[in-house]
């Protein structure tokens, strides 16, 4: 490393970012990794159920312990973490703006820039829905798996896609009662496996139905759902009152794009992954040929993908800094490809293959 | 492939669509040292039950989104790939007379007890009937995936997929 | 005001996670009340073990508590310390810690203002 030389700097410190900063540190290239949290690992800590996929992707791993070894690599590398550290700006020229805990600001050169910012839980809006007890499925998942307390003993989920169905199994883990899950489309959204587990709790699951409203004084004490017809209206009479104290949302999340703006990343559409994201190449570099995005700012997918999208802006960071040999990248390129490409397959893995897809040709469009 | 609308409206599998993929065992199948049951009828990236097996009686192959496959002929019922599986897919069920046993996934508190008397329930967790605990273990490979046995009687076999979960408050 | 009617929600034992580690408590204030608090951990996880269910009122007097549980939406916020504003979800407690429900925007204290670096 020469000492004049600008790092890759990487934003975000979860299953992505850590994988990018992992691979750029293998080939020997200078790397900064920022979170603002004060703990890395992002939203891997409070997955603690197996995951999916082969062995070379952790499968059967619980998603907690893979964070741990995540970890356990970065420190052996000695990639240097920087915590409470918050990204607030970017300027052209890769001019990176952080703040350190809140009160030491700073500007850092980067030679390339690599943008794992993540996603965030989309809300819903219906009568009721500010009152204490309302909640993301995330957050209860927070509280439970990572901070160890239970936010409310009877629970409704809305939502129905892995996120609202894995989060219903470990709340009933965490010793709470849920009374539904509903999903306002007629076939619920998650893997067959997770429903199966948790119906077989004794679950209920309710396609076609929506929440009308919460109740209650000071916090949740009630919530009503109902049927809706095919243009997600509420069919009158068919209105149920749950006795639920917590009321969790899991409809989806939307990618956290504000850098990628800062860093002008031309903006598209994909609806399927979250909505507005940058734009990116195979090799996950955004229209700015020095930045690159990955995991779910690139595009709502799951941790394992997220893991190999980081593993490939790396490697193709790595070797654009002059630290990896043509050969070598189109190797361990191609390895990552072929393991991402194992994870895009299936009924569920198709649709997410197709929408990136198009984000490669609107990319080449750009 | 059929579209599984039991699985996709109610949660769990139907017996009708656990067949189409040829994957109901039979009654015959249980006698004795019991068989395999997989209920994994989507098509999903997954392959630790194949790598789990170290008879290789389990074939997913490639793309890993296959369902799998059982070689019974090789399968030992040794139930290593119970707690592999992350969707918790896998039990293993056997009959004898007019009893049946079934080895399954757990992973909540509190666990019950050998000789415990536990309600047995079917695949949208509805009580079917009475079961008794005959084994529970949790080794260290399991990764925190208890394996149960319990048994009860024979004429629930085909409906009866794990045990209802005892509410307590935390 | 209904809070503390639920009794302590703690997670101490866990068929994945196991046994509750051993922690350090520190005490903090809420509404001047004292309250055990785990080291290490967010406001936010002390108060919903607490069985607190409002964290603030709005201006027009709605009660909130938190929504994302990781620093995004800042529904959660109270008055810690004198600082109105502070997302307690991802802001660890500390021995002594004086947390408020604000009000609206909340206010800030004059020794806050005076050297306070939050």
């Amino acid at each position: 490393m020469r000492n004049d030389e600008k790092p890759a700097i990487v934003v975000g410190a979860g299953p992505a970012g850590l994988c990018a900063a992992i691979e750029l540190k293998k080939a020997g290239a200078p790397v900064v990794l920022m979170d603002e949290n004060a703990k890395p690992g992002g939203q891997l800590f409070k997955q603690i159920h197996k995951f999916f996929g082969s062995q070379e992707h952790k499968a059967g791993i619980r998603g907690f312990d893979i964070g741990k070894e995540l970890l356990a690599e970065s420190l052996r590398l000695g990639i240097d973490v920087r915590l409470k550290t918050e990204v607030v700006g970017i300027e052209l020229g890769l001019k990176v703006w952080a703040v350190e805990d809140r009160t030491k600001s700073y500007t850092l050169d980067a030679g390339k820039l690599i943008l794992a910012t993540g996603a965030t839980e989309n809300a819903l809006s219906f009568p009721g829905w500010t009152l204490p007890g309302v909640m993301t499925a995330g957050c209860a998942q927070t509280l439970i798996n990572v901070h160890r307390v239970l936010p409310g003993k009877r629970i409704l989920m809305v939502g129905s896609g892995n996120v609202g169905v894995i989060v219903a199994y470990q709340l009933m883990q965490a010793g709470a009662q849920v009374a539904a899950v509903i999903e306002a489309l007629p076939r619920l959204g998650g893997y067959g496996v997770h429903t199966a587990k948790v119906r077989r709790a004794g679950v209920p699951f309710y396609c076609s139905t929506t929440i009308i409203r919460a109740e209650g004084a000071e916090s949740v004490e009630r919530a009503v759902i109902a049927s809706i017809d095919a243009k997600f209206q509420p069919i009158p009479g068919t209105e149920q009152i749950l006795d639920v104290d917590t009321i969790c949302l899991a409809v989806g999340l939307t990618p956290s794009i504000e850098l990628s703006c800062l860093a002008e990343c031309k903006q598209i559409y994909i609806p399927e992954l979250g909505g507005n994201m940058p734009a990116h190449d195979e090799y996950m570099r955004s229209s700015n040929q020095s930045v690159y995005v990955v995991g779910d700012i690139a595009g709502v997918e799951e941790a394992s993908t997220a893991m190999e999208e980081g593993r490939l802006a790396g490697i193709h960071a790595a070797w654009a800094m002059g630290y990896m040999d043509d050969q070598t990248m189109k190797i361990k390129t191609d390895e990552t490809r072929g393991r991402l490409q194992a994870l895009r397959q299936g009924i569920f893995g198709q649709k997410r293959f197709a929408a990136k897809e198009r984000i490669l040709a609107m990319r080449k469009d750009a | 492939m059929s579209n599984n609308e039991a699985l996709k409206t109610t949660g769990a599998p139907s017996l009708e669509e656990l067949l189409a993929v040829g994957q109901l065992a039979s009654e015959e199948e249980m006698e004795g040292r019991g068989c395999l049951c997989i209920e994994c009828i989507e098509e999903i990236p997954c392959n630790p039950c194949q790598t789990s097996c170290p008879q290789g009686a389990i074939t997913v192959g490639f793309p890993i989104t296959n369902l799998p496959v059982i070689d019974r002929s090789k399968c030992t019922v040794c139930g290593l790939c119970i707690p592999a599986c992350p969707g918790q897919a896998i039990t293993i069920k056997s009959v004898k007379n007019d009893k049946a046993r079934i080895r399954f996934p757990w992973e909540y508190l509190p666990f019950p007890s050998v000789g415990d008397s536990v309600r047995m329930v079917d695949r949208l967790g509805q009580e079917l009937c009475d079961g008794r605990i005959v084994s529970i273990t949790n080794p260290e490979r399991n990764n925190k995936t208890a394996v149960i046995t319990a048994e009860f009687p024979r004429k629930f076999v085909q409906d009866a997929i794990s045990i209802a979960r005892s509410h307590t408050d935390v | 005001m209904s809070a503390d009617k639920i009794p302590d929600s703690r997670i101490a034992r866990h068929a994945v996670l196991g046994d509750l580690p051993v922690q350090k408590d520190v005490t903090i204030y809420f509404e001047g009340k004292p309250l055990k608090a785990r080291e290490g951990e967010p406001i936010m996880a002390a108060l919903v073990a607490a069985g607190v269910t409002v964290f603030r009122y709005t201006k027009k007097g709605s009660p909130r508590r938190m929504f994302c549980g990781i620093g995004r939406c800042t529904d959660c916020v109270m008055t810690v310390d004198g600082v109105p504003g502070v997302r307690t979800c991802v802001t660890e407690v500390r021995q002594g810690m004086r947390v408020e429900r604000q009000q609206g925007v909340g206010s800030w204290s004059v020794q806050a203002e005076a050297g306070h670096a939050q």
